[in-house]
């Protein structure tokens, strides 16, 4: 038996058929872009020493702890947890691991506000963000609907009249359990878990935002505007 | 050392702005194990999660049915039902996309009216629905075959002044011996209809029949549940539990549960004026939402709103240490 003991990277980098190997491509901008030292740093600047960048990998374990709990409910069907005193226990981790996920989250983009945490490149890094917490909502509101109980016929008869007056309501009805709760175990948990990966990955590519320079709080937009070329040593934006 | 964040290069001719550039940082770099940082996060986290789970559990209060409604207050069941079959209930006169109606009974802002845009798509049709239908799936009931042919073969006068009448009368009904008992007036079939529909709810056959589909399987309730909603049982429920609008509504659940606390800015807009009296409400509510969330994720790129950051200075508390460190 023989083993190649050639890696893969050595390989494509090294042939010169495999020059034009999109797979090849596709791992050298990867590797280029997060190399590993970079991709799981053992590292951080000084300034990285505040209580309020726990909150960030807080989110991230409430996240974990909300989706591993979901996955126990799914496996037993949505009407388990109503006649069963372990489904109860189970859906009560998922409700409070979805508040601290919240509450952790609403945290952590403050804090990131209030570093103004866009600057450098790192707007992407922002946005994405937002757009992960907007759609948590939307996925812990799904939840709220597939619950089969009274709180779900009273939040889906009284957001009807939300959604329906923006037109939605012709495609997303929150009175149709079983849409609801395919937007909450599937499509809406899919989209949060792509858009918190690519944030985590941005936050690795970018680093974390540096702190404003003693003098920033002084100075104004269109003052710095005339900064002198020395003083443009800058991170350009993402455009 | 090569560190995150270092190597891009800075764009040529750009000038310094401190809300959207930031200097290269040039400092001390330290250890910081991020895996022993998250796996001391999850074991904080699901440890916090088990004790809450423990001492305040989760709220499971049962679904109203048309069942347990009908047979909590009839008379409000019957209410409810003569508003279906005149067209005056909440879900008939809703228009998009239950069904249509007028142009002006829609929410809108200035020409915007959006539910108008995608038009019908979950058809209701009350009266057919909710009362003539369900009670045409009755069997061996030639009296009440008769009322419902009389109903629908009527001139629509005819129906309105029938139903007028008795949705007055019902007003002052009551319910004994297991029937309703409506003071006597002029109501045509409309009385045993009503009637019949109120006992077919009691006996839970009404849950089926507005369930029933083509399909063996079902998972759309809308039909039962506006059916609910429109009338005050389900309401008054709400309210005692303290989820009107009025009262912060949705982002409430049912005890004392933080429920979505998240969703308190939209609620908020829901307490004040215009919003608060207006019958565009939550068009106007969406619109701001919106209008602020759009804000808030291009924070980057506004000027002014951006500098918050830098002008209040809160930073400098987040990274105090930094500071004092450079001072």
């Amino acid at each position: 038996m023989t083993t190649n003991t050639e890696t893969p990277t050595d390989t494509a980098t090294a042939l010169p058929e495999d020059a034009d190997q999109l797979t090849a491509k596709l791992r050298r901008a990867a590797v280029a872009a997060l190399p590993p030292e970079r991709l799981l740093p053992d590292r951080q600047p000084a300034y990285v020493a505040s209580w309020i960048y726990v909150f960030g990998v807080l989110t991230l374990s409430a996240l974990a702890v909300v989706i591993l709990t979901g996955v126990v409910l799914a496996i037993f069907g949505p009407s388990w947890w109503h006649s069963s005193t372990v489904g109860l226990f189970v859906n009560s981790l998922h409700l409070w691991s979805v508040e601290v996920f919240f509450f952790t989250m609403v945290v952590h983009l403050w804090g990131k506000f209030f570093m103004a945490a866009w600057r450098g490149r790192r707007r992407a890094t922002w946005i994405t963000g937002v757009v992960s917490f907007i759609v948590s909502v939307g996925a812990a509101f799904t939840g709220y609907l597939s619950q089969q109980n009274f709180d779900s016929q009273w939040i889906s008869t009284q957001a009807k009249d939300g959604i329906n007056s923006t037109g939605a309501g012709a495609i997303f009805n929150v009175t149709n359990f079983g849409q609801m709760l395919m937007w909450h175990i599937v499509l809406l948990p899919l989209i949060v878990a792509l858009l918190v990966g690519g944030h985590v990955l941005l936050v690795r590519l970018r680093g974390v935002v540096p702190p404003f320079a003693p003098t920033d709080h002084t100075a104004k937009a269109t003052e710095a505007d005339q900064a002198s070329p020395q003083e443009i040593m800058v991170k350009g934006d993402l455009s | 050392m090569t560190t995150a964040g270092e190597t891009s290069a800075p764009r040529r001719g750009r000038r310094f702005n401190p809300d959207r550039d930031v200097a290269e940082w040039h400092g001390k770099y330290l250890p910081y194990d991020l895996v022993k940082e998250f796996l001391i996060a999850l074991v904080v986290v699901t440890l916090l999660v088990v004790l809450l789970s423990v001492v305040f559990s989760s709220p499971d209060d049962h679904p109203v049915t048309v069942r347990s409604w009908s047979t909590a207050q009839p008379v409000d069941f019957a209410q409810t039902a003569i508003t279906e079959l005149d067209g005056t209930s909440a879900t008939a006169s809703f228009g998009p996309p239950y069904n249509a109606t007028d142009p002006g009974a829609t929410q809108s802002i200035g020409p915007f009216s959006p539910e108008r845009w995608f038009g019908v798509h979950h058809p209701i049709d009350a009266a057919n629905n909710y009362v003539i239908a369900p009670l045409q799936t009755l069997p061996d009931q030639p009296a009440l075959d008769a009322a419902i042919t009389t109903y629908t073969s009527a001139p629509s006068s005819q129906q309105a002044n029938w139903t007028t009448a008795y949705e007055k009368a019902v007003a002052d009904a009551a319910f004994a011996q297991g029937g309703l008992k409506v003071p006597s007036g002029a109501y045509g079939p409309v009385a045993p209809m009503i009637s019949a529909l109120t006992s077919m709810a009691r006996s839970g056959a009404l849950d089926d029949a507005l369930l029933s589909s083509r399909q063996f399987y079902g998972t759309d309730y809308t039909k039962p549940l506006l059916f609910i909603a429109d009338g005050t049982y389900l309401d008054n429920l709400g309210q005692a539990q303290h989820l009107q609008g009025s009262q912060w509504g949705m982002m409430n659940e049912t005890g004392n549960y933080p429920g979505q606390a998240w969703l308190w800015l939209y609620t908020l807009w829901y307490q004040v004026p215009p919003m608060k009296t207006s019958s565009n409400a939550d068009l106007q509510v969406w619109a701001i939402m919106m209008l602020l969330t759009l804000a808030l994720a291009l924070v980057p790129f506004i000027p002014g709103l951006r500098s918050i950051p830098r002008r209040s200075r809160i930073y400098r508390l987040i990274w105090r240490q930094h500071y004092r460190d450079i001072s």
